[in-house]
This record gives C-alpha cells, structure tokens and sequence, in this order.
C-alpha cells in the first residue's frame, strides 16, 4: 500500500492501514519553525499528546480517527487552533502558520 | 509550603545560573533532548540508566543515589533546580527522588523546558563539567512512595487518582498517545479512583496551575483532603506531577507516588480492575 505523504518525518515501519495520522509543518512565512510546540486536543478540547517539531517543523502524531483539535504554541507568537479529522488508513496533512 | 519554595520561575533560574550553590539538573524522556542543548551549566540525569536500577525492577537505592550525586559534582547543601521536557514529568520524578532521599534543596523550573524555549531563552551545546563530590543520601523516606499492596487496601478507603489519560484510564489504551504501547498485561484502572489526568493541572506553558485552580481540580474530581492520597500513572513520572501538585504546592500531608503505578498493578495476578469512564466499585 502507498501513500503519499508530503516528506518530512519518515514512516519507515509503521502501518499506516492501522493508524489515524496527523502530521504536518509549522512555518513561519516561508520558514519552517522547530522547537514549536504541537498540543493534541479531544473532541472535548482535553489534553491527549504533545510533540516538538523537528529541525524542519514536522510534527506527527498517531491518533484515533475523529476530531481533534491542534494548539500550536511558538516562541513570539500567539497560540494557533486548527481542527483536524483523523481517520484510520488515511494521514491528515496540516499546515499551520504562526 | 510557599509555592516559592518548591518551585523557580525561568527569570529566577537565569538569574541564578552562575551561583556556585546552584546547579541546574535536566531530566527528560527524550534522554537525547540535552545534547541538543540545555540551560547553560545545566548537568543531566538519565532517568532510564542513571535513576533505575539496571538489574533489579526498582530505582537506584541509596548507594546509588549517592554515588550518582557525587559522579554528578552535586553537594548535599547545594540547591538543585530540577527542569525537563515533556512539562516536567520525569524532572518532578526527579523531584520525588530527591526528596526521597532526603535533599531538602530541591526546586521545580516552572514550564519546565517548554516555557524556557518558548520565551527563546538561550541553551548551550557545551559540555558541562563538576569536580565530583562526596554526597550522602539519606534513609528512603518511604512516607512519600506506596507500594503495591498498600494501593490495594486503599481501595474504597483512600483517595486513589489516576492521573493517565482518559483513555488509558478506561482501558482503551495502555500508554499515552505518542509512546509505544507496552508494560502491563490487563488494561483499565484500579477501582474507586478518580480519573484526574495530570495535564489538568498544568497550564499549555507547562506553568502549574494556581493553588486555588489546583484545589477546586481535586475537590471537585472528587478528592477528599481530610483523607490520606495514592497518586499513579503508568511507570510513576506523570502521578510525580500530581504528586508535586497536592504535596509540594497544595501541602497535603499524606500523599504517596505509587511508583509501580499500571505497569506493576495490571500485571498482579487477582487484583480488582475497572474497565470503562466511571471509578466502579470497591
């Protein structure tokens, strides 16, 4: 099974026909922003994970299928929300500016 | 106990880095996080290599704590300012065996790392050397550590407070979200206690919530404070926050980490578990 995903943190290993991914970028303009940081909220706006992004602003997270919710905070910025569906077998792509 | 002395703000930290009686301690998860760079002087402890016995299932006992210390070119009189990823989980780990072992010096960095990157305070990829000590641990003070079949009677008795996620809490899940799923055999929570993840008493900074917010959180989670508490997670760094939270902020008097926590009770043979969202019954 192929699935295209738009480069970053390699999936190298993991099966994606089990997994509800959501991964993306943190930018900044054009620049990619690392050491963000990326919150995992529930339906019900709780928390359920956290990651930094990478050198290049990846992120990734293995979640359940549904709605979530993403928080981003980033030095000199104000928290960003986005709301993103997961769904098993599928990667949902995110691109968040800051 | 004043929040001032449990825990330092970044401001007080930066302002204290070159104390000679100071020394900054970082403990993460990500045990890789430090090389990529830490707060200027900061030394590190491995929670995996360094605070676990390497034999035994159990942390490191007295001997080994102070030899550690002393490899570590920390004194007994020195103030250790301890700060970590992951809004201080394994830091307040950390916390809990110094104050274990009887390091009565020992302080929380607010925010941990994230509040330290957030504020684009600098870090440093230099290595960080102390000239070796003689520390000397004290007597486990085990006022503060529950083991297992104490956990067991304080079902229906005591407060229990799981502070995993809720779907750990409910059994759908074993570790948190983003880490292997792994550890113990059965999934669900141990009968009676109150689903109070960790992550409600921090603030997205990382900061720790108000005493006030902390206080409202446990009592209306249904936490009874004239009654002795037993906090747990998976492997006993995240019920260290909340240990931290009612002990050190919210000075409960009798509040232990059952360090065993999930992987050690959903493992024992004809235990009771509750699967599901409500407490169930003792």
């Amino acid at each position: 099974m192929c699935h295209a995903t738009e480069g970053g943190l390699s999936l190298e290993g993991v099966d994606l026909d089990k997994e509800a991914v959501i991964q993306g970028v943190v930018t900044r303009g054009d620049t990619p922003v690392g050491g963000a940081y990326v919150r995992l909220l529930d339906r019900t706006g709780e928390f359920t994970a956290e990651v930094p992004t990478s050198a290049t602003g990846h992120f990734r997270f293995f979640a359940g299928p549904g709605q979530w919710t993403l928080r981003t905070l980033a030095p000199k910025s104000e928290p960003v929300d986005r709301a993103v569906v997961a769904t098993i077998g599928e990667i949902a792509e995110v691109q968040i500016a800051v | 106990m004043s929040r001032d002395a449990v825990l330092v703000t970044a401001d007080w930290a930066e302002e204290h880095l070159d104390d000679s009686d100071v020394v900054l301690v970082e403990v993460d998860e990500d045990t890789s996080a430090y090389d990529k760079g830490h707060i200027r002087g900061a030394v590190k402890l491995d929670w995996k290599t360094e605070l676990q016995d390497q034999v035994r299932r159990d942390f490191v006992n007295q001997q080994q704590f102070s030899e550690l210390l002393s490899a570590k070119g920390i004194s007994n009189d020195d103030t250790v300012v301890l700060y970590g990823g992951n809004n201080n989980w394994f830091a307040a780990y950390a916390y809990w065996y110094f104050k274990l072992y009887g390091h009565d010096k020992v302080r929380l960095l607010d925010g941990g790392r994230k509040k330290w990157e957030l504020d684009s305070r600098a870090l440093s990829e230099d290595a960080v050397e102390r000239p070796a000590t003689t520390y000397q641990a004290k007597e486990p003070d085990l006022s503060i550590r529950a083991f297992r079949d104490e956990t067991v009677d304080a079902i229906g008795t005591k407060n229990l407070v799981d502070v995993r996620s809720p779907d750990e809490y409910a059994g759908r899940l074993l570790a948190p979200a983003h880490l292997p799923q792994e550890q113990a055999q059965r999934a669900g929570h141990i009968p009676t206690a109150a689903s109070i993840p960790w992550s409600k008493a921090a603030n997205d900074d990382g900061t720790f919530k108000s005493d006030e917010e902390l206080k409202k959180l446990y009592e209306e989670a249904g936490v009874d404070f004239g009654k002795d508490t037993i906090a747990y997670c998976r492997i006993g760094e995240r019920s260290s926050h909340t240990w931290f939270a009612l002990h050190e902020l919210l000075d409960q008097p009798n509040v232990k980490n059952y360090d065993g926590s999930w992987t050690e009770y959903g493992s024992l043979v004809g235990v009771p578990v509750a699967l599901g969202d409500e407490p169930g019954e003792a």
